[in-house]
């Protein structure tokens, strides 16, 4: 009788949790509008073009929404794939395909491709979606451009593209080695980890963000 | 559990590569595969990457330990060590901050036409990798099994069967934290 009445009590503080959690969402989702207004009352004023109105052309999307869409989308992800989204096995693998390619299959007996393969699977297919949707949003918003110096650098460190893409594979190698030495990036611990609640994946964030901080501060 | 669903190979190769369409299209219109604004996140005057990320862990979490709680979905836990999570998670902030964009972002940043990331980061994240990968053997016997916690979440952690409250406090957390951020103008 006891134990019931606990289940009970536990069952309906649990949905009052989840009500909470969506009211919230909701508040979330009001607070882009909101957002949204400012927009309608700035092209009131004449200030922003038709573009920016459209939900499809304008550039930005609230970041709260973005992040709510990618809450959500992570909810298909596990539903119809019993999968985390997670981005840089991607790199991991794709790594052993260059490696073989030139080196031959001898590449598959390192330990670290026996665990994982070197071939195209879901995670690798999610990368390759994930450009052809980023392209899709940036010709759709008009924002699509080859450009080598972004405009930060540009303004500190002027036009040197060669001086930008040699930093940015520096940047590469240690993201690389790091994302594989802690088993996960900003995707598989900052976002798929942490919402599973996971320890490792709340530390690893954190020190991504530690890390990055300080190498962001050294440099400018 | 869609368990059918989940083994049928090539449809899931779809799936993936819609979902994946999807992301890359949320991450571009949040405006995070732009340099200027992950910098501008670790140069702490914008924000928009930190409100990207715990709105999406805030709302995700909700779903995914609702559906688990149904028995239709199952956690994925990546177990950690000191050595392997905090060293490598520094490794990688270091290398995230030279370069600017995130694995995720980067690949977006390579759809939206930003040549760095494309001849730059990816190239230097398969160096990385690939160097990783040689020197895996030596640091599986040592470092990475330096302070193992295995595979624990935060209940585990408290001891508690029920993740609910841990949830709630959580949300809560993030929620506050929006309020602070929007209250301070950034």
């Amino acid at each position: 009788m006891g134990d019931e009445q606990e289940k009970k009590s536990r069952q309906v503080r649990k949905n009052w949790i989840i009500i909470i959690g969506f009211l919230l969402m909701a508040a979330l989702l009001v607070g882009a509008t909101f957002g949204e207004n400012a927009v309608v009352a700035q092209k009131v004023n004449g200030s922003l073009p038709e573009q920016q109105l459209n939900i499809w052309t304008m550039q930005r999307w609230s970041p709260y929404v973005v992040g709510i869409l990618i809450g959500m989308l992570s909810w298909v992800s596990f539903l119809l794939s019993d999968k985390p989204l997670g981005v840089s096995t991607a790199y991991a693998r794709t790594a052993g395909m260059v490696e073989e390619y030139f080196k031959g299959p001898s590449v598959r007996e390192r330990p670290y491709y026996k665990q994982y393969v070197p071939k195209i699977g879901w995670e690798w297919m999610l990368v390759a979606g994930l450009v052809v949707g980023a392209f899709t949003s940036a010709i759709l918003s008009g924002e699509f451009r080859l450009e080598v110096v972004p405009a930060l650098w540009n303004e500190t460190f002027g036009h040197t593209p060669f001086k930008r893409l040699l930093v940015a594979l520096i940047g590469g190698i240690f993201m690389g080695l790091g994302a594989r030495w802690a088993d996960g990036c900003t995707s598989g611990h900052g976002i798929s980890g942490t919402l599973q609640l996971v320890v490792s994946s709340w530390i690893a964030l954190f020190c991504f963000f530690i890390g990055g901080v300080i190498a962001a501060f050294i440099i400018y | 559990m869609l368990e059918k669903l989940h083994s049928r190979k090539w449809l899931q190769l779809v799936l993936g590569t819609l979902i994946g369409f999807c992301f890359g299209f949320l991450l571009q219109r949040g405006g995070v595969t732009r340099y200027d604004f992950i910098m501008g996140q670790l140069l702490l005057y914008d924000w928009t990457v930190a409100k990207i990320i715990l709105s999406a862990i805030a709302t995700g979490m909700i779903g995914v330990y609702y559906m688990r709680s149904k028995g239709l979905a199952r956690l994925h836990i990546k177990a950690g060590s000191v050595g392997a999570t905090v060293v490598g998670g520094l490794i990688f902030g270091i290398g995230f901050g030279i370069l600017g964009y995130c694995p995720g972002t980067m690949a977006g940043a390579v759809g939206q036409g930003s040549l760095d990331a494309l001849f730059g980061g990816v190239v230097g994240m398969l160096i990385g990798a690939g160097f990783y990968a040689r020197i895996y053997p030596f640091l599986s016997e040592t470092i990475l099994k330096t302070g193992d916690f295995g595979e624990l979440t935060i209940p585990g952690l408290l001891g508690r069967r029920d993740p609910w409250p841990v949830i709630g406090y959580v949300c809560l957390g993030i929620i506050v934290f929006f309020i602070v951020l929007e209250a301070a103008g950034l």
